[in-house]
């Protein structure tokens, strides 16, 4: 089975960007995907397009060129991007296509998402009620949690801030500020224990990757970057979502809990070949400070409970043993969901190419992990090599 | 009284959940979910307090059906002994008050409390208490 690579990588810088649709930040990416990779948009044979607010992707066509190609649209919450990517490794790994696009991108109004019942096959009244809302269940879930590990509240702020400080670097991310600790810790609560600093916000932007198979990455000239895995996943039994009117006992003593994504990471390291310990950047799922957290632990790279003496430690930071979400993450880029797995995948190119400027992580990276989650418990993990 | 939806809650003095018990598998979920997979299974009272947060924020509408004044309320996560994790509100208990693993009853609540006539909702309190 061919590798399959990433030849060419395209941003529409994340945030608000009035009066430009989601479509064509979209398109925006494409091009300068297209640009990185030495392509033209009638070479790509196919494409997956993931958007959850912003339209059909595969509508892009307009702009782009009518080719004719084949172009699947992608809907599959916060997990659409991995999905994309997914399906489009194995397009090539098929051996049908030698050269496709997985593009994401979203538009989505200010403030929490507004989740309907419906939407979720759940009854109406379970909205009407206001348990529709995502900031409850990632609250309880962190409750939860730091009072089974023992995880402190400082420990959460200072997710946040290493977010802060590195999106300062990163130029397509939002929020580029720097923002104390104090300042983090002092802010408002939404949904305890998290203050206003700990959530990412819904938002916008683009993110386009042209892969290639191996033959042709080499004929376009590209430093082979290759994506040795790249998994979606589903819930197992028992596993705590967002909008659940009621969830199972559970495991007795410390077991863990089962989630889609401990399912999609240790598939991804089976298929890649390699363990946690092998991997030199991550980008994992911090839609909230804790995600951050408990991610680390559910693929892998650490023990629960050991995450308040890594981040005191600075183990995560750029210059740490494992640097988690060197762009800042969605704490820092904000939410557009068709596009936020990708841009997961769009930084970790960045850091294996050694593009990273004020934020690369030293010492050559040679492997990297991306890991994204969403409702109601789909999980999409890649894993590449340079 | 009016319930927000039908077949929540049992009508005695002292009501109980309606959750259903997988007829299958014996699983226990709240609410009982449509179909015949499930059969009604009145849950327990009390259980203890599994996990919370406190919403601070009014919810948009719709889907939410509450009051425009906002006053922040307790989300509860309640483990019910040998069948299940209820969520539900979490009432007559101060915020700083609530501790993981304190024991809790079920009550109703108005979703609404102004409201001439009020809709219930299912709602946990300490033992005791009064709502």
């Amino acid at each position: 089975m061919t590798d399959v690579c990433i030849v060419g990588i395209g941003i529409h810088p994340f945030g608000r960007t009035d009066g430009v649709s989601g479509l064509d930040q979209g398109v925006f990416a494409v091009r300068q995907a297209l640009a990185d990779a030495g392509a033209e948009w009638s070479d790509v044979q196919f494409a997956y397009g993931g958007s959850d607010a912003a339209g059909n992707p595969d509508t892009m066509v307009d702009r782009l060129g009518l080719t004719g190609l084949q172009f699947i649209n992608v809907r599959n919450g916060c997990a659409a991007g991995g999905s994309a990517l997914s399906s489009a490794q194995m397009a090539i790994q098929s051996g049908q296509f030698d050269i496709g696009l997985a593009v994401g991108f979203d538009k989505h109004p200010r403030g929490a998402f507004n989740a309907m019942p419906a939407e979720y096959n759940l009854p109406e009244w379970y909205g009407e009620a206001g348990y529709m809302i995502t900031t409850q269940f990632f609250g309880a879930k962190i409750m939860r949690y730091m009072h089974d590990h023992g995880i402190s509240p400082t420990t959460l702020g200072r997710v946040a801030e290493k977010a802060f400080r590195n999106a300062v670097h990163a130029p397509h991310a939002w929020r580029r500020e720097p923002v104390a600790l104090e300042t983090i810790m002092n802010a408002p609560l939404i949904s305890d224990p998290y203050t206003k600093f700990m959530f990412c916000s819904p938002a916008e932007g683009g993110v386009a990757l042209i892969l290639a198979s191996e033959k042709k990455a080499r004929e376009l000239g590209k430093p082979l970057i290759r994506l040795k895995a790249a998994t979606m996943r589903t819930r197992p039994p028992g596993s705590f979502e967002v909008f659940a009117s009621s969830i199972d006992l559970g495991p007795t003593g410390s077991a863990a809990r089962g989630s889609a994504t401990r399912i999609a990471s240790a598939d991804a390291f089976r298929i890649a070949g390699v363990e946690p310990g092998d991997i030199d950047v991550a980008q994992l799922q911090d839609t909230e400070a804790g995600a951050e957290i408990m991610h680390m632990a559910e693929n892998g790279f650490c023990r629960d409970g050991e995450q308040d003496a890594w981040l005191a430690e600075g183990r995560t930071e750029i210059t740490g043993v494992l640097p988690v979400n060197t762009d800042g993450g969605c704490l820092a880029c904000g939410e557009p969901i068709g596009a936020s797995g990708l841009r997961q995948v769009y930084e970790n190119v960045v850091q294996l190419r050694g593009d990273g400027g004020g934020r690369q992580v030293p010492g050559n990276p040679k492997t990297a992990y991306s890991h994204v989650y969403g409702a109601p418990g789909v999980s999409a993990v890649t894993i590449m090599e340079r | 009284m009016r319930a927000i939806a039908e077949g929540l809650f049992t009508s005695d003095t002292s009501p109980r959940l309606i959750g259903g018990r997988n007829r299958a598998s014996g699983r226990i979920v709240f609410p009982c979910p449509p179909g015949s997979d499930y059969e009604p299974w009145p849950l327990q009272r009390e259980g203890r307090l599994w996990s919370y947060t406190i919403q601070r924020y009014r919810p948009k509408s719709p889907p939410y059906a509450g009051p425009q004044a906002f006053v922040p309320w307790a989300v509860a996560y309640v483990e019910l002994p040998g069948e299940c994790i209820v969520e539900a509100r979490l009432t007559a208990v101060a915020f700083d008050a609530i501790s993981i693993g304190m024991p809790l009853e079920l009550t109703l609540i108005p979703l609404d409390p102004d409201a001439a006539d009020a809709v219930m909702i299912h709602a946990f309190q300490p033992h005791g208490a009064q709502p």
